[in-house]
């Protein structure tokens, strides 16, 4: 089976997606960058030529009202930031004007734009180079939000953003675009808004978002070796959010443990939360837990940053101490010690 | 100069010029029964731009506005029926219902929306006209705004984008020299020229007098002839007045932003007034004929207000539909 990167696999439903439709067309600063936006965008302007892939003015917020003007013109527009903070010039046009069209119009019109923003980590990305905005997107009626965790899902749920005819806000996390992983060489679309069941188990019902997927994937391996067996969802997509999947989870296990990129007031974690416990209160045998990133803005300091970020071995913790169980988590913390806390692997050595 | 217009030309922005003024002014004298119940932005004193444009542009070019948007709709050729209903909050409306006054379109005419928050809708002519020029299209795109969106950021964004790629788009601002009740001196800078400075950005730019149709009508046809000849994009600032309040059907001159005699002096330059004149000294219109036209006009907006009057409104399934494209 073949192994992609996480980026590559981003780079290779690029490809196919403006292969499929000759209107696709594919922006953002750096978009023919020399690095080609952490390899994401490589080859597309040499097989797509400048008409379709071109770099833009530090124009945020224009470019993004450009793209609604294209995509009434009957483009797609694929815009790409390579940090979400940046975008945050753009809310005018994104909330006002792409998230609203189809509406205030009477559903005549759509725009139908993917905007791709990648979320830093670590590295001192600090505070205005790491937010994981995704609650701000999900609130906001009209816009689809998408947090693949795994590169297959990146592949499919990419091509499925670019072909729906709503804008979707689409977020990559930094640390998963070295991540491999089997993606398919055919068309692997796959629906927005339907989570995936990565592991099965009774005990406890673990959603994991975006790269907080990853670490629960060490944590549930973790957590089988003690003989305790969790379902893993991936969200995958954040808005609309597929409660469908996670309550069947829940009336199976009873427990509820989020974790979200994002810091905790108003997030999609709590969004979770308050949605499965009013819904499934009676299935609940404990208080539905989250694991976020704390309400404070991200120290850049190399000496303190690893107190913002969850892994693992806090998953693992949370979920034994739930069950009133001890779960030595020797093992996780020395394979976390083999890297600084700051950088995904060895792969990562900044400056972002 | 009038002689360099056609006939049909000089009669279309004059009814186009009373036809507007006709729908603002009833819905000015009905806003009180307190059917309309959405703010409205009224463009009386300000009907020559739109009514050129409606010479000058036809189906396949494409426009955006922003709050102020009944006489670009009418402009641009949307149906005042659909407009008046929209206004009314009626499933008939051009949006059904869901946007009002300040969410106008007619897909038909190529009148793409208009979106009230300041300046939104210029990168959106914007994208219009690279879509356009992507097409290989000879075709233009529009944005109508008011002078006071040349101070949101978004609008150097668009104008440098436009000008980088020279795309076909038509960058008209109406100068009433208010934004809300915010006279121009206290929001721009004494003698700094708005099209230098647009012109600098490296789009040519020109002022033109937006109470006059006829200057109005020559200065948007070269512009937009440029931009159909792939020349790329040009503003034109046209100084002019509105009559009414910001935002309602009243006149406010006596709250204090502005004097009695100042709206007096921009009254006596009524473009409509004006207009008719021209067009009766110069023998291209006879009274008669002008009563004819405000009749026509008088026929249809009646019919557009018993339309919007007799539609229902949005049912519950239609004001929860569309949040997606399904």
């Amino acid at each position: 089976m073949r192994q992609l990167t996480f980026a590559s696999a981003i780079n290779e439903a690029l490809c196919f997606a403006m292969e499929e439709d000759h209107k696709v067309i594919f922006y953002g600063l750096g978009a023919n960058d020399p690095k080609r936006m952490f390899g994401t965008s490589t080859g597309l302007e040499e097989k797509f030529g400048s008409e379709r892939v071109f770099d833009m003015p530090t124009s945020e917020n224009g470019m993004t009202g450009v793209a609604v003007g294209a995509a009434l013109g009957g483009y797609r527009p694929v815009m790409t930031h390579l940090r979400l903070d940046f975008f945050l010039l753009a809310m005018d046009q994104l909330v006002n004007g792409a998230a609203k069209w189809h509406y205030a119009f009477g559903g005549q019109d759509s725009v139908p734009i993917t905007i791709r923003l990648i979320l830093g980590r670590g590295w001192g990305q600090g505070p205005t180079h790491s937010q994981s905005l995704h609650a701000w997107f999900a609130h906001i009626p009209g816009l689809k939000v998408v947090m693949p965790a795994t590169p297959a899902d990146a592949k499919g749920l990419l091509i499925s953003s670019i072909r729906d005819d709503n804008p979707v806000v689409f977020l990559e996390h930094r640390w998963l675009h070295n991540q491999t992983g089997v993606v398919p060489e055919v068309d692997v679309a796959c629906p927005l808004g339907k989570a995936k069941v990565l592991q099965e188990g009774a005990d406890f019902t673990i959603v994991g978002i975006s790269y907080m997927t990853v670490e629960a994937l060490h944590a549930v391996e973790h957590l089988r070796l003690h003989g305790i067996n969790c379902d893993l969802i991936d969200l995958r997509t954040v808005s609309p959010i597929d409660f469908e999947s996670i309550e069947a989870s829940v009336r199976k296990t009873g427990r509820l443990l989020v974790l979200d990129t994002g810091a905790a007031q108003c997030s999609v974690a709590s969004e979770i939360v308050a949605g499965v416990s009013m819904r499934c209160h009676a299935d609940l045998r404990g208080a539905p837990l989250m694991l976020t990133s704390p309400d404070c803005p991200v120290s850049t300091s190399f000496g303190v940053s690893h107190l913002f970020y969850k892994t693992a071995v806090d998953v693992v913790n949370s979920v034994s101490g739930a069950l009133g169980t001890e779960v030595p988590v020797d093992a996780l913390v020395e394979r976390q010690s083999q890297t600084p806390h700051d950088v995904p692997g060895d792969w990562f050595k900044g400056p972002f | 100069m009038i002689n360099d217009i056609p006939q049909s030309d000089l009669e279309k922005m004059l009814f186009h010029m009373v036809r507007i003024r006709t729908y603002e002014n009833e819905i000015a004298r009905r806003y009180s029964e307190e059917k309309m119940r959405c703010p409205v932005h009224l463009s009386i004193g300000q009907e020559a731009v739109p009514a050129a444009v409606s010479c000058i542009l036809d189906d396949d070019d494409l426009a955006v506005s922003g709050h102020r948007g009944h006489a670009h709709y009418l402009g641009k050729g949307g149906r005042g029926d659909k407009m008046i209903a929209e206004i009314y909050g009626k499933a008939a409306g051009c949006s059904g219902g869901a946007g009002g006054s300040m969410h106008l379109v007619d897909l038909e005419c190529g009148f793409k929306g208009t979106t009230p928050i300041v300046a939104n809708s210029i990168p959106v002519g914007v994208g219009l006209a690279l879509a356009l020029q992507l097409d290989g299209s000879e075709h233009v795109a529009c944005t109508f705004f008011g002078e006071g969106a040349v101070e949101e950021g978004v609008f150097y964004e668009s104008a440098n984008f436009a000008a980088l790629r020279k795309l076909p788009v038509l960058f008209l601002c109406e100068n009433n020299l208010y934004s809300v009740y915010s006279p121009l001196e206290v929001r721009q800078p004494e003698g700094r020229s708005i099209v230098d400075m647009v012109e600098q950005i490296g789009i040519p730019s020109r002022r033109c007098d937006g109470n006059d149709v006829l200057a109005c009508y020559h200065a948007i046809k070269e512009v937009a002839d440029a931009a159909r000849q792939g020349l790329g994009p040009r503003f034109i600032e046209f100084p002019t007045y509105r009559w009414r309040e910001h935002c309602g059907p009243n006149y406010d001159n006596d709250i204090g932003y502005r004097t009695e005699a100042e709206f007096e002096a921009w009254k006596e330059l009524d473009p409509i007034e004006q207009y008719e004149r021209r067009l009766l000294e110069n023998g291209k219109i006879t009274a008669d004929g002008v009563l004819e036209i405000q009749k026509r006009v008088q026929e249809e907006v009646a019919q557009a207000f018993e339309y919007a009057e007799a539609a229902p409104f949005p049912n519950g399934e239609q004001a929860f539909s569309h949040i997606f494209k399904e």
